[in-house]
């Protein structure tokens, strides 16, 4: 290929592409900076500090939804990565056979409609049978989490499976280990990636959530996410921007263990 | 009697092809009990849900939120006409088909705006070396698995009057007062390419990397211009990752809440905040349910669309 004349350049593309690097990242990174600012105008840069780290710390109402939020995410990432497993194990390396595409298009419901019409949806099914059988709680909320988990944990776990070959699983077969002890001993082990990304994925969208939980939430159920939209809607304040940052590092530290496991899946 | 060799074999392959059906009915057993749990799961609160939804559509509001058990219509009939409270005669409402025509035109926009930005930044990427692509890949990607209400409040504190840019517009001395962005429809439409960027980057990215670069070559062999290699090889080509990317930014946009919420000042409603208000302070969840209906039904009718287009260009190329 010619090297002096550059096939793929096109004038101007390398600066949009910078350009949208800097959209992308620069409201975030200025959310970041000021939160560590020790001013209360959130404009002006006075000096660094940790005051609306402490003051976010101290404040009951985000300890307790931070709680909740822990609480939400971890119950719907392990049943929803367990069922999604079990799902993927299913519809993975075999034949195709009758009811396996309902069967796909099922699990990926969750993500075909928009989140908003899942949110009443879901709160107008709760409703009723709150109405019908009078019990209340978080459990709703941690039903609806799971539902919509399991698709996103259910995409990297498929993957893993469809790059792994049924040859190693043949072997312990021949070498008579039960079906059983074939999964423990060699699916399961080989699957750990695919697992740890699907779950890492589905605490973060948990994690994430707002119009599901907005909607489905009972009184006193509030999370993170929530906390922060009302305080927005409250009026702008520093603390704001420290909880944001802390949601902030989370998700990324989350999401870096979910590509550095793809990377391994990769190899 | 006499037993004979051809008995035998008979016997045999049918108890193998007897075994092999028990196999079968045992594996067939397995996979939906695998598959029973998120299936269930799904089914009762994924798309039972939706059924709920139906039929609150074709009930009367309660009166303090819910609905009453009255069949009625008038769900539907609201979103498009309003009755006189005197003479019952009907005259078109022009509020929700505005706000709904507001919401397709807005999406629209803003699924163009990140075309725009994502084609070439998708062809950028595209371009580097092969062992730089993922990491470019990561830094587009990660925005969008951070949180959505997060990016859209750092982007509201970057565009209000006391913001970034119009305190360095008017520090600059380029503007005398700030300009107002926030609660305006350009607000929504820059937070709408802001949120959902990466949609439109990944598919393109996707068929782009597989372009042919004997053909881009071959257009230049043939005294090619710069841009008419773009116009006439390389967008044809990348075709199937434009219409993905723009499905992808499209559907998400019209659903949108928070973007319109926050950055529209809920003044500037969307299908969303409208359909959301139902089941809030307006106490009307039959119309809240019959509008998201009607959401549900453009985004169906996108995807099948989409679906038909690419099976069709499948097709075409073989």
């Amino acid at each position: 290929m010619a090297k002096r004349y550059d096939l793929r350049r096109q004038t101007g593309f390398s600066q949009v592409a910078w350009f949208c690097i800097f959209m992308l990242y620069a409201p975030i990174l200025l959310l970041v900076l000021f939160s560590f600012n020790d001013n209360r105008s959130v404009v002006k840069w006075t000096e660094f500090s940790f005051r609306w780290y402490t003051e976010a710390f101290a404040n009951e109402g985000i300890r307790a939804a931070a709680v909740t939020s822990l609480k939400l995410a971890l119950v719907a990432s392990v049943f929803g990565t367990i069922f999604a497993t079990m799902a993927a194990l299913a519809t993975t390396r075999t034949r195709p056979y009758r009811g396996m595409n309902l069967a796909y298009a099922v699990i990926n419901q969750p993500l075909m409609i928009p989140e908003i019409v899942t949110a009443i949806a879901s709160l107008s099914l709760f409703a009723l049978i709150k109405q019908i059988t009078g019990v209340t709680g978080i459990g709703y909320l941690m039903l609806a989490h799971t539902v919509f988990c399991i698709p996103f944990a259910y995409m990297p776990i498929r993957a893993r499976l469809e790059d792994m070959t049924l040859t190693l699983e043949q072997a312990a077969a021949d070498l008579y280990a039960s079906p059983y002890r074939v999964f423990w001993e060699v699916t399961f082990p080989l699957l750990i990636p695919g697992i740890v990304s699907g779950a890492m994925l589905a605490f973060v969208v948990s994690l994430d959530d707002v119009i599901i939980t907005l909607m489905v939430a009972g009184p006193g159920e509030t999370t993170l996410p929530i906390f922060i939209l009302g305080a927005i809607r409250r009026g702008i304040t520093p603390e704001i921007n420290a909880v944001s940052t802390i949601l902030l590092a989370v998700s990324i530290l989350f999401v870096a263990v979910f590509f550095l496991f793809q990377r391994r899946n990769k190899k | 009697m006499a037993i004979t060799d051809q008995d035998i074999s008979l016997s045999a392959s049918e108890t193998l092809t007897h075994a092999r059906r028990v196999d079968e009915q045992r594996k067939t057993r397995a996979r939906w009990a695998l598959l029973s749990p998120a299936l269930i799961l799904i089914g009762l609160f994924g798309l039972m849900p939706l059924s709920v939804t139906l039929v609150y559509s074709f009930l009367k509001p309660g009166s303090f939120g819910g609905v009453e058990w009255v069949f009625s219509l008038d769900a539907y009939v609201q979103f498009i006409a309003q009755r006189d409270i005197f003479d019952d005669t009907l005259s078109i409402n022009w509020s929700y088909l505005s706000i709904f025509s507001r919401s397709i035109g807005l999406s629209l926009g803003a699924t163009i705006g990140a075309l725009i930005l994502g084609f070439p930044t998708a062809y950028f990427i595209a371009s580097k070396p092969a062992d730089q692509r993922n990491f470019w890949l990561f830094l587009i990607t990660l925005p969008f698995w951070t949180n959505l209400l997060i990016r859209t409040y750092a982007m509201l504190l970057i565009i209000r009057d006391q913001g970034v840019i119009n305190t360095g517009l008017m520090s600059l001395g380029i503007t005398e007062a700030p300009i107002e962005i926030l609660y305006t429809d350009t607000a929504v439409f820059i937070g709408l390419i802001y949120s959902y960027l990466p949609f439109m980057v990944l598919p393109l990215y996707a068929s782009l990397e597989k372009l042919d670069l004997r053909l881009i070559e071959a257009a230049y062999d043939l005294y090619a211009s710069r841009f008419r290699v773009l116009t006439n090889v390389i967008l044809p080509l990348a075709k199937p990752g434009i219409v993905a990317g723009c499905i992808l930014v499209f559907i998400p946009g019209l659903g949108a809440y928070i973007t319109p919420e926050l950055l529209g000042g809920g003044k500037k409603l969307m299908i969303g905040n409208l359909i959301a208000i139902q089941f809030g302070s307006s106490r009307n969840w039959p119309f809240g349910s019959a509008a998201a209906l009607i959401l549900m039904a453009v985004v169906m009718v996108a995807l099948l669309l989409y679906v038909r287009h690419s099976t069709k260009e499948g097709r075409s190329h073989g």
